[in-house]
C-alpha cells in the first residue's frame, strides 16, 4: 500500500467521527520505482492532507518532506521528487493501520490492508 | 443450477483460489473484461488533458480492469472482498493499490478526493443477502452514500452491471438517485442478447448540461423497443406529451392487431410450409357486434 492510498483512507467504523488519519504500524517497507509525472502530483497536491502524509512518511522512515508547504513549492523540481517518492514509491508491505479514535487494528498483509469490518462495527 | 455466480455463493466464497485462477487464466474473460473496462473508462469522460487521475475500481478482482486504467496512465485504488482474487492480482503485479474490503459496508475514503470510479460486474452482488446481518437496502445505501462523499464534485462513476431483472436495476438506480447522483443507464447493443451490456453512468453533483447521459452503442435510431423507453424513463427524461395524454386516448393505441399483421403472419406460416387458409375479403374482418 502506497502512502497515496493511506492518505485517502479513513476508518469506517460505525460511530467514528474522525477516522482520519489512520496511524501506521510499520513492520516492513518496500520501495518500488514509479514513473515520475509532475502533472499528477500538481493535481493531487490540493487533495493531500499534508500533515498526515508527513507523519506517515516519517513512520515509514523517510524524513525528507518539509513540515509546511505552499503552492509555490510545486515549481521546485527537488520538492516534487521528494513528494513523488513519499507518495508513490514507499509501500507498506507488512504492518497495520490503526483507527485513531477506537484503536481498532486493520492488519496489512502483503501490501493489502484488510478493511473488512465485523458485523457489530457496521 | 443457475449460471449467475451471485446466486451460488457469497463473493468471498465463490471466488476462492480455484475460481480466481480460473477467472484470470481464461483469455475470453480477460478480453471481455478489458473491453468492458475500456468502455467504462470512455463513459467516465475524464478531461482529455493527459493528466493522470486518481480512480477507484470497485470490485477490482484480479486487477483485469485496473490494467486498462494503468494503460491509460491513471493511478487507481482497487477494492475487493475476495482474498483469493487479490492474491492473483498481486501475482500479476498490478500497478494500483489493493484493499480488502466490502463495498456494502461503505468505502472508508476521505471526502472529495477521487476523480472517478468504475466497477465491472460487481454492483449486482450488493442485491443479495449472504449473511443474516445483510440487508441489501442498507448495503446499497451505505455504498452509494459513501461513494457520493468520496467523489470530487462533477466526477463520474460508471458501473457495468448485470441486473437479474428490471426490479433489481430499479433498486440499484433508486438508491444511487437517493444518494444524490444524477445520471442513468446506458445500454450498449440493446437488441442483442449476447452483446447487450448495461452501464450505470452516475454523476456527482446537481444535474447540469454535463450530466446528460451518453448514448449507448449499436442503438437503432428509430426503433422504439421496450428497452429504450424504460431507459428514457430512468434518464429522468419523461416525455411531456406522453404524460399529458388522457387515459382514454392511451388505450386506443392498444387495440388488436390489424389486417396487415394477420396477412404478414399468414405469409410467414405459408413460407414455413404450414397449411394456411387463403386470403379473402373475410380475412381479419371484424365480426358484427351481435354475433
Amino acid at each position: 500500500m502506497r502512502l497515496l492510498t493511506h492518505n485517502m483512507l479513513s476508518s469506517n467504523i460505525k460511530g467514528v467521527t474522525s477516522g482520519f488519519p489512520l496511524r501506521l504500524e510499520v513492520e516492513k517497507v518496500v520501495e518500488k520505482q514509479v514513473d515520475f509525472n509532475a502533472d499528477f502530483l500538481n493535481n493531487m497536491f490540493v487533495k493531500i492532507e499534508w500533515k498526515a502524509l508527513v507523519d506517515a512518511s516519517r513512520a515509514m522512515g523517510y524524513a525528507d518532506l518539509p513540515d509546511q508547504t505552499e503552492p509555490s513549492m510545486l515549481d521546485s523540481d527537488e520538492f516534487l521528487k521528494k513528494f513523488h517518492h513519499a507518495l508513490l514509491e514507499l509501500h507498506l508491505e507488512e504492518g497495520a493501520l490503526i483507527c485513531p479514535e477506537t484503536g481498532r487494528r486493520f492488519p496489512v498483509n502483503k501490501g493489502i490492508p484488510n478493511m473488512l469490518l465485523h458485523e457489530d462495527e457496521v | 443450477m443457475s449460471s449467475r455466480p451471485e446466486l451460488q455463493a457469497p463473493p468471498e466464497i465463490f471466488y476462492d483460489d480455484v475460481e480466481a485462477r480460473k477467472y484470470t487464466s481464461s483469455s475470453r474473460i480477460i478480453e471481455i473484461q478489458a473491453q468492458l473496462s475500456g468502455r467504462a473508462l470512455e463513459l467516465l469522460a475524464l478531461p482529455d488533458d493527459g493528466v493522470p487521475r486518481l480512480l477507484l475500481d470497485i470490485g477490482c478482482g484480479s486487477g483485469l480492469s485496473g490494467e486498462t486504467l494503468s494503460e491509460s496512465g491513471h493511478q487507481w485504488i482497487g477494492l475487493d472482498i475476495s482474498h483469493s482474487m487479490l492474491d492473483v492480482a498481486l501475482e500479476r503485479e498490478v500497478e494500483g493499490d489493493l484493499l480488502l474490503g466490502d463495498m456494502g459496508q461503505g468505502l472508508g475514503i476521505r471526502p472529495g478526493v477521487i476523480d472517478g470510479a468504475i466497477s465491472i460486474s460487481a454492483v449486482q452482488w450488493l442485491c443479495n443477502a449472504d449473511k443474516s446481518s445483510h440487508e441489501p437496502r442498507l448495503r446499497l445505501k451505505a455504498f452509494f452514500g459513501s461513494l457520493y462523499r468520496c467523489l470530487a464534485r462533477g466526477a463520474r462513476a460508471v458501473f457495468q452491471v448485470y441486473p437479474e431483472n428490471l426490479a433489481q436495476r430499479e433498486l440499484i438506480l433508486g438508491f444511487a438517485m437517493r444518494a444524490g447522483f444524477a445520471g442513468g443507464v446506458v445500454i450498449d447493443f440493446p437488441h442483442s442478447t449476447k452483446r447487450r451490456k448495461e452501464y450505470l453512468v452516475l454523476t456527482c453533483g446537481p444535474p447540469s448540461v454535463n450530466t446528460a447521459v451518453p448514448k449507448g452503442k449499436g442503438e437503432d435510431g428509430e426503433s422504439c423497443s421496450d428497452d429504450e423507453s424504460s431507459e428514457d424513463e430512468e434518464n429522468r427524461m419523461v416525455c411531456i406529451s406522453d404524460r399529458r395524454r388522457p387515459r382514454k386516448l392511451q388505450k386506443i393505441t392498444k387495440k388488436g392487431k390489424g389486417r396487415e399483421w394477420i396477412l404478414k403472419k399468414k405469409e410467414q406460416m405459408r413460407r414455413k410450409g404450414n397449411v394456411v387458409p387463403p386470403d379473402t375479403k373475410y380475412t381479419a374482418r371484424k365480426r358484427k357486434s351481435r354475433f
